[in-house]
């Protein structure tokens, strides 16, 4: 998709800004992966490149600085074509954040064009959905914890527990990796959002109807836990690169 | 006017038949119009909507919109928004529900066979999640899951025309289904026939659904979604709209004596299937699984998840009447309980209320023990006399005491000591008789000139009456002396303590 490049486009004018305060990036060692998205489209695991990770989700607080810096993203100035028009809508002005939106908390109501901008400022690109899944499994004590049903039950919870209420701040228990709120804060948005739907094999005409419909739960669900993670996909999978809703923030990724 | 649109129709087949044979589709297609299908061929299409697009009435549950009452097919606007919420499910039990319109079941939507819908799903900015909605009611592909896939803050459109008349399920199918419908993502759509239905006095929406929390039922507090249970299908609660009580008490569906009313009933499932069913009420008429089959004076019906039916019956009788789910445990402990109350002056010809309050022996009041009901009844009046002691005492011998001594009294033996004519019962005093049913007897005995060493057990399960009534028939029977035991002999004897086994003997 061609619109993809232009926020690139728009970074190089706004390279020599200075960066955004260094946040602490973990070190995920990758390898292969049973993602609930299969490689081959059957069950094929997914092989992940070592990569670092946001140790946090990025805040208002992070945020506004990037939106001072790079004033294009204030959302007086954001074009249409990179944000709809709730983008930052809950802070009390273009570059305030006011009594909605306080500093710690994630920011949300940010477009995948403005994630991925301020990605660039930090160096960083948005994780990939297989980086994201791989790391969002840990737990405290195992890399790999979705097996337990405690694991299961954490992530459940949130989808359980009503919006109505402010968001907490970041800064949850870290995991095995020292990575933190990956489940439970946040939806967060992923790289390749919109390709989450399309079956790698392409003869596979039913690929994109599948989480939409009554039989879309019978993917992947050879380990129910897949539940959890599916929603997951069913809600970036609903979303375009302008979209911004309540729940959705982002962190950023490296590549080693 | 006509034969010119066939026409056009016409030739628009065959460039869609070209088109499907793989040739180049020609941009001049349908000359400008749309290349919608052929008005007559297919059954239920009336032709384009007319008049001016209309926005349809929604109502909450139990409220049913008013009928359509319109002789031509329309364009009608359907606005339905999806809102997250906490709402309470139990008596101090809350748990957050997915709704369509903010209520479960969502609001009921109705519309005339013809129209054309055009379907507005509004995802409430606030929501965590994003929502569709499958009408079973659309004939095409996904009930226009696929169309209205809408993520939050956004709003889809996707038009349908309602083909097929009758009362249809609508649901979320969003992965994972099963959880967007177990939290309350389901609903009813009407779609009338063109005459409308026969006129009722009340119609009402009722919808059942099953619901899986982490605690047990009514345990307070927030109570979150347990997929485990879902999986296993097995439900905390199970509810007629939503909420344990949302048609109970004040809030019960109301009616008057000689009114007739409709229920609409749906079931959004997500696992379980009803045995819906009116306690005190017979269907006059049901439209079984929402079809246009009609089935008289039906007691209970099957409501498939999914599935709805029109339930239809006039009202007789004042009082209030139960709706349950006829598996019974989700009624009384699941929830699954809803009222309509019927007010009006009482119609004794068709139901008297209580006649008679009486005593009632049970099984054992077969034709056989009918003597034992005499007595029973006599003892209670005071008007027990001696004959219907022994006639009372005959056929309690005969269940209680004849397997051993035998219905002729004359035992077995060297086993069972007989009564019959029995020099030993003569010899007994009348405590000690009466305390041999009442304590048993073990050890050595000599019965007329034979002796006995076995054991008889307490009799410990007949009552005073009953023993009293046993005696009197052995004393009158057999050549023995006669005499009356009385039920106040009997107790007074088994207020005294237990003789010391074989003492006296």
């Amino acid at each position: 998709m061609a619109a993809r490049r232009l926020p690139a486009l728009l970074l190089l004018g706004a390279a020599f800004a200075a960066p955004a305060a260094a946040a602490d990036y973990a070190a995920l060692p990758g390898g292969t992966f049973a993602s609930v998205l299969p490689a081959d489209g059957k069950a094929a695991p997914a092989r992940i490149a070592p990569f670092r990770l946001r140790t946090e989700p990025v805040t208002n607080a992070e945020f506004l600085a990037f939106v001072k810096s790079h004033p294009q993203w204030r959302r007086d100035r954001v074009p249409a074509v990179f944000a709809d028009a709730r983008y930052l809508s809950h802070w009390a002005a273009a570059d305030a954040l006011g009594p909605d939106a306080l500093p710690a908390q994630p920011v949300t109501r940010v477009s995948w064009f403005a994630a991925q901008a301020y990605c660039e400022s930090e160096h960083a690109r948005l994780p990939g959905w297989y980086e994201w899944e791989y790391a969002a499994a840990a737990d405290a004590r195992q890399a790999d914890a979705r097996a337990d049903p405690a694991w299961r039950e954490r992530v459940l919870a949130w989808y359980a527990r009503p919006s109505s209420t402010p968001l907490p701040a970041v800064g949850g228990a870290p995991d095995v990796h020292g990575v933190r709120d990956l489940n439970g804060l946040v939806w967060e948005w992923v790289d390749d959002f919109n390709a989450l739907l399309v079956g790698s094999d392409s003869r596979d005409q039913d690929g994109a109807d599948k989480l939409r419909f009554c039989g879309a739960g019978a993917i992947g669900m050879q380990q129910k836990e897949n539940y959890a993670t599916l929603m997951r996909v069913a809600m970036l999978s609903s979303l375009r690169a302008t979209d911004t809703t309540n729940n959705l923030g982002f962190r950023c990724a490296r590549s080693e | 006017m006509s034969r010119l649109l066939t026409t056009v129709l016409a030739a628009a087949g065959l460039l869609s038949l070209a088109a499907c044979s793989g040739k180049p589709e020609t941009p001049a297609a349908a000359a400008g119009q749309p290349a919608v299908a052929s008005t007559s061929a297919i059954p239920g299409d009336f032709g384009p909507p007319q008049g001016e697009p209309v926005h349809a009435v929604l109502t909450s549950p139990p409220n049913v919109p008013p009928p359509v009452h319109r002789d031509h097919p329309a364009k009608v606007i359907v606005d339905l928004e999806v809102i997250e919420k906490e709402m309470q499910i139990s008596e101090g039990v809350t748990y957050t529900y997915w709704t369509f319109g903010g209520t479960v079941p969502g609001s009921f939507i109705r519309v005339r066979q013809g129209d054309t819908v055009e379907f507005h799903l509004k995802n409430d900015p606030n929501n965590k999640m994003p929502h569709n909605i499958d009408l079973h009611g659309v004939t095409g592909p996904g009930g226009g899951a696929a169309s209205s896939f809408t993520a939050p803050g956004h709003e889809s459109q996707f038009t349908f025309k309602a083909l097929n008349q009758g009362i249809y399920v609508y649901h979320c199918a969003t992965a994972p289904v099963g959880m967007h419908i177990a939290n309350g993502m389901y609903g009813l759509i009407l779609v009338e026939p063109p005459e409308g239905l026969p006129r009722v006095d009340h119609e009402y929406y009722v919808m059942q659904g099953d619901f899986y929390t982490t605690g047990k039922y009514r345990e307070k507090g927030h109570q979150p979604f347990d997929m485990d249970k879902a999986i296993d299908e097995k439900p905390t609660y199970v509810l007629f709209n939503g909420h344990e009580g949302s048609l109970t008490g004040d809030k019960a569906l109301a009616a008057k004596v000689g009114e007739t009313v409709r229920l609409f009933v749906g079931n959004g499932g997500p696992n379980l299937v009803s045995s819906f069913h009116v306690i005190g009420e017979i269907f006059d008429t049901v439209r079984q699984e929402g079809g246009t089959v009609e089935q008289h004076n039906v007691q209970t019906t099957l409501i498939p998840a999914g599935g709805a039916a029109m339930v239809e019956f006039r009202t007789q009788v004042p009082g209030s009447y139960v709706l349950v789910d006829h598996s019974i445990f989700r009624a009384f402990n699941k929830g699954a309980m809803a009222i309509l109350k019927v007010d009006g002056p009482e119609n004794k010809a068709i139901y008297s209320g209580k006649e008679v309050d009486a005593a009632y022996l049970g099984d054992r009041a077969e034709p056989n023990l009918h003597a034992v009901a005499t007595a029973a009844k006599a003892n209670a009046a005071g008007t027990l006399s001696k004959e219907d002691q022994i006639a009372a005492g005959k056929q309690l011998f005969t269940g209680t005491c004849s397997v051993c001594h035998q219905a002729s009294g004359e035992g077995l033996p060297g086993v069972f000591p007989p009564l019959a004519k029995s020099d030993f019962l003569a010899g007994l005093g009348k405590d000690e008789l009466i305390g041999i049913p009442l304590h048993g007897h073990t050890g050595k005995v000599t019965v007329n000139g034979k002796e006995y060493d076995s054991v008889m057990p307490p009799m410990s399960q007949l009552t005073d009456d009953e023993v009293a009534n046993i005696l009197t028939f052995v004393l009158n029977s057999w050549g023995n002396p006669g005499g009356q035991i009385s039920k106040e002999d009997v107790a007074r004897v088994r207020a005294q303590p237990a003789p010391a086994p074989a003492a006296g003997h």
